[in-house]
């Protein structure tokens, strides 16, 4: 088992290496030059912007600019951005944002999609699992940008229930509301899978044995039924975690939450390589992190799944 | 022995009181076509202590009876009539709380399938605790292994700490067997709980349920296919049929005097009753060659197919690279001579399938030669291993898995001929009505699909697809395995007849000695990839050679036991 998460951890190294390179060559790519961007309509004098392009290793060929990134980033020098702020401490600032979000968000769809999902399913066919079959549908169908705002008008600026938008005050409660509109989505994929997964189970010889054993209905439910549905939804959510952290990029921006999502987003317009390159990495690392920590939990739910030496 | 003990058992029922009473029970489920009436009129009783089998084919309405009596119909079906009594009490309207109450402590069941019945997520021991601690009895470490250990699983303490896949089929039927036992219930419920598994296996788990309900005084109500195994197994026999109750009685009288029409057929075509080769064939077979002696010395000489030595070893990885030899054959050599049927025999894992398909040339022998008309395969070209192909075709064990869902059965019959562009459109569909005739399925089956046939229906498509290029050698791998004993007997007849009147040569792959006895004329049994046994079938069955025979042998249910001469 330690061998095999130790192999797993090996291949970060390639995952990472490839991930950044690919990202630095697109930001790279990019059509327009950052520095004269920064200054807009009152270009600066030459000299100025040789000197900026020297800083920023701007004038030195793509290799030689990404050779310098990867030899900073093993020194934990991330350098500084367009605005000579250091990188690291914007991502101090904005991860834990996000982090707190994502965590909201994957709570509240695990939460609810799992519970609607198993009553659904013990129910196929009743009212219950009609109404909450169609009603995931809806919200499947229906953009996230839309849903945001709706829920925004709704709870923020109508009910009042909740800050319409979250600014510098980050705490756990003004995160619930994007939270939400976060969740929603994944939430009704959750929810049809631990259904059908259910359902699956529920004719299993092996609930029916265990009902035969004189077992109490919410024992074999709970143990039987649920325990076995869960190997396929545990594996959705691990993939959404990484979801969650990466693409609330339209949620952050609708409810102004000061995080990865919307510092992403600038600096993609700013062309600003290192900040994006830095951005993703570390994304990369959560997705590969959340993605071992599936493969071991699925081992745990799944015994039947070994990791070989 | 007082007056008390005659009349009282422990649990305090009259000992002349039966356990369990079904009368008039009538189950009906909801379809999408409507009700069925799964059971009709279904009478059964069963007293303290006593075995009664109840014995049909697939859809008679055993499992469901059965399944009625612990409260467990599936969720479409219901209780539609009639009572089903436990004690006196009537428990077939109970509501839920009290057949939680009854299960596991008053009414156990060892399920069918033990591939599919224990949790793969949950340890053996768990899977035992739980049931131990639901109905109120101490489920510390000890009192598992003690359940297991009684069921017969060595080393219990350190087998409840593994999990169902780390258990062999036997294994895990004997802890099915173990939990449903381990609360002492007054009823065993046992749904065909050796089925899956190999005779000798299922040899020792029957003997070891019988021991332990005797030893527990625990009624058993025997749901199986088999007459010979109720018949041997049970104190009554009751059949099943359509739903219906059709005859019961004391085992050996039903066996020896069945009344009811059914029961004869059944009776007859038993398998494991069965002691003769199926004579159609033979006794043609038999006078042509008294007539042209010289002849059919000359056919005796003619191997169709020699295996010389064949071994095939698989490579097992043990993970960083390392493997290890496992020899699946470990030089078998024996010969088939044309238009006969050699069977092997042999339990899972002993190589007979591995065999089989090296012969069909659909794996590679790692040494040792096929010779196919004296010719060695393994230096066949492509196109001439083509060619091979047409001469010798398979029907394989599962006729749901392989005939193709999305194909007709026109077309699948079809398709070895468009393959090997034998005739043009007409022909091929005047080959096909031929090849339904021969199989005996109506013309009318040409437009269905698979799955609107029956079991045995499908079998039939699979021989006439088998039939279609007009092959020499019929490889059969478990061919009859997955079908009722009555349609097992039409489908080895309908074999028996395409022999001789095709001159057709089997290769019998079967882990059911009781089919051998009826289609083989040679046997070859196999045990952990070695041949240790050949011969001609009178000689294996009459005078075994190697104990692992005798060992098989005895493990035919129903074996011993003596009947009349004009059923047999």
């Amino acid at each position: 088992m330690i061998q095999f998460i130790f192999r797993r951890l090996l291949q970060v190294i390639p995952v990472f290496l490839g991930t950044t390179l690919l990202v630095y060559f697109m930001v790279f790519a990019l059509p327009g030059d950052p520095i004269r961007a920064l200054f807009g309509d009152r270009p600066p004098s030459e000299a100025v912007i040789a000197a900026l392009r020297q800083q920023y290793n701007l004038d030195q060929p793509f290799w030689v600019q990404y050779g310098l990134f990867l030899k900073n980033l093993f020194t934990f020098n991330l350098g500084v951005d367009f605005t000579g702020q250091p990188i690291a401490a914007t991502l101090g600032r904005v991860f834990p944002v996000t982090v707190m979000l994502a965590v909201e968000a994957l709570v509240i769809q695990a939460v609810f999609g799992i519970g609607f999902g198993l009553i659904a399913g013990l129910r196929k066919g009743k009212i219950f699992d009609s109404t909450v079959l169609l009603a995931s549908l809806v919200v499947i169908a229906i953009p996230i940008f839309v849903l945001g705002f709706v829920l925004q008008l709704v709870f923020g600026v109508y009910l009042g229930w909740a800050k319409p938008t979250v600014g510098t005050d980050v705490s756990w409660s003004t995160l619930l509301l994007p939270a939400f509109a976060l969740a929603l989505v994944s939430f009704a994929y959750v929810l049809r899978l631990t259904r059908a997964s259910v359902i699956e189970n529920s004719t299993a010889d092996y609930v029916r044995t265990a009902t035969a054993k004189g077992l109490s209905r919410p024992r074999v439910v709970m143990a039987h039924i649920l325990r076995n549905s869960m190997i396929p939804v545990v594996t959705y959510l691990g993939a959404s975690l990484g979801g969650l952290m990466g693409g609330a990029i339209v949620t952050e921006g609708i409810f102004n939450v000061p995080g990865v999502g919307q510092k992403l987003y600038q600096a993609i317009l700013r062309s600003e390589g290192p900040t994006v390159v830095a951005i993703v990495s570390v994304l990369v690392l959560v997705f590969v992190i959340a993605n071992l920590l599936v493969d071991l939990l699925y081992a745990w739910l799944d015994p039947r799944i070994r990791y070989e030496k | 022995m007082t007056a008390s003990d005659v009349t009282i058992t422990e649990a305090g029922t009259p000992a002349n009181r039966p356990l369990l009473e079904i009368r008039d029970l009538a189950i009906t489920f909801n379809t999408s076509n409507g009700e069925v009436n799964a059971v009709r009129n279904a009478h059964l009783t069963i007293m303290p202590g006593e075995t009664v089998a109840i014995v049909g084919e697939s859809g008679s309405g055993k499992s469901t009876t059965a399944l009625a009596a612990i409260g467990l119909l599936p969720a479409n079906g219901r209780v539609s009539g009639g009572q089903i009594l436990l004690d006196g009490e009537d428990i077939s309207d109970a509501p839920e709380k009290r057949m939680i109450e009854l299960r596991g402590n008053t009414i156990g069941m060892v399920p069918q399938d033990p591939m599919s019945n224990l949790n793969p997520v949950w340890k053996i021991g768990y899977q035992v605790k739980e049931t131990l601690r639901a109905n109120g009895r101490p489920s510390g470490p000890d009192d598992i292994a003690k359940v297991l250990a009684e069921a017969g699983l060595p080393d219990a303490h350190r087998r409840a700490k593994q999990y169902p896949h780390e258990f062999s089929g036997g294994m895990r039927q004997r802890a099915l067997i173990a939990i449903g036992l381990s609360c002492q219930p007054r009823l065993l419920i046992a749904d065909e709980p050796t089925s899956a598994l190999d005779v000798t296996v299922q040899r020792q788990i029957l003997d070891h349920l019988e021991g332990m309900t005797s030893e527990l005084g625990t009624a058993v109500l025997l749901i199986t296919h088999d007459l010979g195994l109720a018949a041997e197994r049970a104190d009554k026999v009751v059949v099943m049929y359509r739903g219906q109750v059709v005859e019961s009685g004391p085992s050996l009288e039903l066996l020896q005097n069945p009344q009811h029409p059914y029961t004869r057929r059944l009776v007859e075509s038993a398998p494991s009753l069965a002691s003769r080769r199926i004579q159609v064939a033979k006794e043609q077979g038999v006078e042509a060659a008294d007539l042209l002696a010289p002849a059919a010395e000359a056919r005796a000489a003619d191997n169709v197919l020699q295996i010389q030595d064949l071994r095939k070893v698989y490579k097992l990885r043990q993970g960083l690279g390392k493997s290890s030899d496992f020899a699946a054959v470990d030089g078998v050599s024996f010969e088939v001579l044309r238009g006969t049927t050699t069977a092997i025999v042999g339990e899972s894992g002993s190589g007979k399938s591995t065999v089989a398909k090296m012969v069909l040339q659909l794996e590679k022998p790692t040494d040792g030669k096929i010779l196919f008309d004296s010719v060695d395969t393994s230096l066949l070209k492509p196109s001439e291993l083509f060619k091979f192909r047409r001469r010798v075709q398979p029907i394989f064990q599962d006729p749901y898995g392989s005939l193709d869902p999305m194909y007709n059965i026109y077309r699948t019959i079809e398709e070895p001929l468009r393959v090997h562009k034998i005739g043009n459109k007409a022909s091929r569909e005047k080959k096909v009505r031929e090849l339904l005739d021969q199989v005996a399925l109506p013309q009318s089956t040409m437009q269905r699909y698979p799955n609107e046939l029956s079991g045995g229906q499908r079998q039939r498509v699979a021989i006439a697809r088998a039939l279609a290029l007009d092959p020499e050698v019929i490889i059969c791998d478990e061919a009859v395995s997955a079908l009722d004993v009555l349609v097992q007997a039409q489908v080895l007849n309908l074999l028996a007849d395409l022999q001789s009147n095709l001159g057709l040569t089997y290769l019998f792959i079967t882990h059911d000695l009781a089919v051998v006895r009826q289609i083989a004329d040679h046997v070859c049994v196999m045990e952990k990839g070695r041949l240790v046994e050949t011969g001609s079938t009178d000689d294996v069955f009459d005078a075994p050679q190697q104990e692992y025979t005798q060992a098989l042998l005895n493990a035919i249910p129903g074996a011993k036991l003596m009947l009349p001469p004009e059923v047999a």
